[in-house]
């Protein structure tokens, strides 16, 4: 289950990510948009890992190459413009996979189905940030620019076909492009230039290369799990 | 007499009937200014300890042991963002904005709950906390849903219904423990010990030395005494740590036949005013935290009113 493992680890670690907010956001409306997404990333997670194994083994005691999610989903948070361009940027992409996988015949058919009207609002929620800072002051802009052109070059990892998904790549990719290109230049945006991946010819995450923040986030999130073997909780 | 006071006088007397009759006062309704200010203090102090309270369990969130724990405490704590929203907005009905109200938190001026400035040490503290700190709060406010300000009494129904749920997962959480390994157990009655004497603290200071119960109780916003609901929740607690299998850390603690109540020992009350005054160990670093989010924040809510001015458009 190549798929279930790297759809799933992409809405856990992205999960994790947006619960590291809790209690850090800018507006009290955004304490419990963030926490929302995270949840609903975290539910389609345990359906993904459970198809499987067992959902907290795989959480918890996978090594850090052993985790299939892309690298854009463990990119640190950054400031409030950064989380939202990497949200930006994944809520696009899994909306339109969901959307195809809802459609087809396949193991994640059901579950997409559910999902996907969770992340729309999610997408929904990024567009409108992205918006607002964008064309809000200059200080914003210049932020959402900055976090924008961070996120960029972890986004042709997004439509590396993985295997298990019938999803037509090419075609997801051109939608993608042609959504974040609209919501940029409504947000008065450009869109950023730049390689889309970087020259390592090892592979990136759906490999189980990972960027140096990734593990640091594991040693965080297994370390209590982990003191405990055995345990139940 | 000049007609003003005369007026004031009926009004008055207007919304004396009203309280005896037990109706709600609504915010459009006259009430006297010392019952508006008592609200909004009230209200503010309650809403100022939901989102400062979010701190202490937000600092598990990231190591929670279990995908379905962690999926709990998220969904907890992102409750408490949305109590902290309602109770703002119920606050706004006198008058108040949310903005003032901050500043007020920010700069110390008004309080949150003192309970928050004890740090959660282990991953039972979530459990301790929702056993034990949201259940002295739910004793607390089961009394707010019949206050006699509507809006209040109506954000606490639903804010009640939530607090339940998590005091029952903090029961929960305990018993897994409990029943776990020995280091488990262990984690447990350690966390119990040490949040016990400060969530007895919670119900005020004994009603003989309480600066504004005697008011609030004859304006119905508030309805039973500190001493009266504290000795409901040790009631309620004893019984509860012995189907946990844990101890409560008080050696006078036992039930009096003649009381018809579990008798305990004295509460530290230097303690308490130390950490009320500030002194507690984490008051600055729960205040820092929220400045800080506050401050970082500036740019985003700019950003969000610039846009909206741009736009004709409601603010996010």
């Amino acid at each position: 289950m190549t798929a279930a493992l790297a759809l799933g680890d992409d809405a856990l670690v992205l999960s994790h990510r947006l619960g590291e907010w809790a209690g850090h956001a800018p507006v009290l409306e955004e304490e419990v948009a963030l926490a929302n997404i995270a949840l609903d990333l975290l539910g389609q997670a345990r359906v993904l890992l459970s198809l499987v194994g067992d959902e907290d083994e795989l959480a918890y005691l996978r090594e850090e190459r052993a985790f299939r999610n892309v690298q854009l989903v463990e990119q640190s948070n950054g400031d409030f413009a950064h989380t939202i361009a990497r949200q930006l940027y994944f809520s696009t992409y899994q909306e339109l996979l969901y959307e195809r996988l809802a459609r087809g015949t396949g193991p994640f058919a059901p579950l997409a189905a559910k999902a996907v009207k969770e992340v729309a609002y999610h997408r929904d929620h990024a567009e409108h940030w992205t918006l607002r800072l964008g064309d809000g002051t200059a200080e914003s802009h210049e932020r959402m620019r900055r976090g924008l052109e961070a996120h960029w070059r972890f986004t042709g990892e997004l439509f590396e076909p993985v295997e298990g998904c019938e999803v037509e790549w090419h075609t997801l990719h051109d939608a993608w492009l042609t959504r974040i290109t609209s919501v940029l230049e409504r947000a008065t945006l450009a869109v950023p230039e730049g390689p889309r991946r970087t020259g390592w010819a090892a592979g990136a995450g759906r490999q189980g290369i990972h960027t140096e923040p990734f593990g640091r986030m594991l040693a965080e999130m297994q370390h209590l799990h982990r003191s405990h073997p055995g345990a139940a909780w | 007499m000049t007609t003003m006071a005369a007026d004031a006088g009926a009004y008055e007397a207007v919304f004396d009937a009203a309280l005896a009759a037990d109706e709600r006062i609504e915010p459009r309704d006259w009430m006297p200014d010392e019952y508006r200010a008592t609200l909004v203090r009230q209200m503010a102090q309650h809403a100022h300890s939901e989102i400062i309270g979010m701190q202490p369990e937000a600092n598990w969130i990231t190591r929670a042991p279990s995908l379905r724990r962690k999926a709990i405490l998220m969904a907890k704590v992102q409750d408490e963002a949305g109590h902290g929203l309602y109770l703002y907005s119920a606050a706004e009905t006198l008058g108040t904005s949310r903005g003032e109200l901050l500043d007020k938190l920010h700069s110390g001026r008004q309080k949150y709950s003192s309970i928050f400035n004890y740090p959660t040490l282990t991953w039972a503290d979530v459990g301790a906390i929702g056993w034990l700190v949201d259940g002295a709060a739910i004793t607390n406010q089961v009394p707010l849903c019949r206050c006699s300000y509507g809006p209040y009494a109506r954000a606490m129904v639903r804010i009640c219904k939530e607090e339940s749920f998590h005091q029952r997962q903090g029961y929960e959480l305990l018993l897994a423990l409990s029943r776990g390994t020995e280091a488990q157990h262990a984690m447990a009655q350690d966390a119990v010990d040490r949040w016990w004497w400060p969530s007895l603290m919670m119900f005020g200071p004994p009603d003989d030395s309480s600066a504004h119960s005697a008011q609030s109780m004859a304006w119905k916003i508030k309805r039973h005494s500190n001493d009266e609901l504290r000795q409901r929740f040790v009631d309620i607690c004893v019984p509860q740590a012995e189907s946990l299998g844990l101890t409560l850390p008080d050696p006078e603690l036992r039930w009096s036949e003649e009381r018809g109540h579990y008798d305990f020992g004295p509460i530290d009350w230097d303690e308490f005013r130390e950490v009320l005054r500030g002194n507690g160990p984490c008051n600055t670093q729960r205040i820092t935290q929220r400045c800080r989010a506050h401050e970082e924040g500036a740019w985003v809510r700019e950003a969000a009113a610039a846009y909206a001015a741009k736009h004709g458009k409601a603010q996010a």
